[in-house]
């Protein structure tokens, strides 16, 4: 996967969450994941259609989710209010946009409108053929991850780019 | 909020009528906490593009903004479809949407000025004041 895909994420967290919440994010080692599950309970899914393809997955524990959205709006709320997935997703509406931004080049990209899933061990689909990268996050709400799966589409694909990815929970 | 008082004294019309357009309820509140510090309380909501086009016609906003990627009608769909029918009000693009060729493609289409998000609430006061400054002169 080209680093140049992935670094723009981990500036991308960081500005957002600063700006957002004055909220310092610590990143970790980046890993490969191998395995469909997200890693935690609460996941902001993003996909990526034009030069670059793929998704982009916001993965939290519940109780990191709550805190972040309480910092985010401004409100307490549970994760079962109906305004709770919008936050979630409009969080990682502004990842991933951010991110797409700073990507080099003159890559024409578009992000879908975020899904939010809420569940213990849900998966989301991922082409198979794209590896997986997990940055493991920690900041004073919590750890979470981001899960990145994007690769650069082949100049030659002339078919419609994918939509959003799909979330089964 | 220090900087939305200041930026606050450049509103003249407090009883200012303004749209929000955006498919998150979250972004409309943070927008709707800023315009407050401003003073301004007459605030419609749509959820995208084509309830913006249903309600601007009965609301007659002087202030709009709108978010760029939502479903059904996204905000540059919008922002054409309006100016059809109004080339006077102000308009502000708040989006993820930061590329220079994005930027360039709302301003053509019609928008005023253009935030960036993630935005402080300072940043985006500031651009709702400078904004209306300009309509102003």
């Amino acid at each position: 996967m080209d680093p140049a895909l992935i670094t723009p994420f981990i500036a991308s967290i960081q500005n957002v969450f600063s700006t957002m919440m004055q909220l310092p994010v610590t990143i970790k080692e980046p890993t490969l994941k191998k395995t469909p599950e997200t890693t935690y309970d609460v996941s902001g899914i993003i996909g990526m259609s034009g030069d670059v393809v793929g998704s982009v997955v916001l993965s939290f524990p519940k109780q990191t989710a709550v805190r972040l959205v309480t910092l985010f709006t401004g409100t307490e709320m549970a994760p079962d209010s109906p305004d709770f997935p919008d936050a979630v997703g409009e969080l990682s509406n502004m990842v991933s946009g951010n991110a797409k931004g700073m990507f080099s080049g003159k890559r024409k990209v578009q992000i879908s409108c975020p899904s939010v899933v809420i569940g213990m061990g849900h998966t989301v689909s991922r082409p198979r053929d794209i590896p997986c990268v997990a940055i493991p996050c920690s900041c004073d709400c919590g750890d979470f991850v981001v899960e990145i799966c994007v690769q650069e589409r082949p100049p030659a694909a002339a078919s419609p780019a994918p939509t959003a990815a799909s979330a089964a929970g | 909020m220090p900087g939305a008082v200041s930026n606050a004294a450049l509103i003249g019309n407090k009883n200012m009528k303004v749209l929000l357009i955006d498919d998150s309820r979250t972004m409309r509140n943070i927008q709707k906490s800023v315009l407050s510090q401003l003073g301004l309380t007459q605030i419609e909501e749509a959820c995208d593009g084509q309830d913006a086009l249903s309600k601007v016609g009965a609301f007659q906003p002087e202030l709009i903004l709108v978010d760029w990627n939502m479903p059904n009608m996204d905000g540059l769909s919008f922002v054409k479809a309006y100016r059809q029918l109004n080339k006077q009000t102000p308009m502000i693009m708040v989006t993820t949407e930061s590329e220079k060729s994005r930027v360039i493609e709302a301003i053509k289409a019609g928008v005023n000025n253009y935030v960036i998000k993630p935005f402080t609430p300072d940043l985006l006061a500031q651009r709702i004041g400078e904004t209306l400054s300009k309509k102003a002169a």
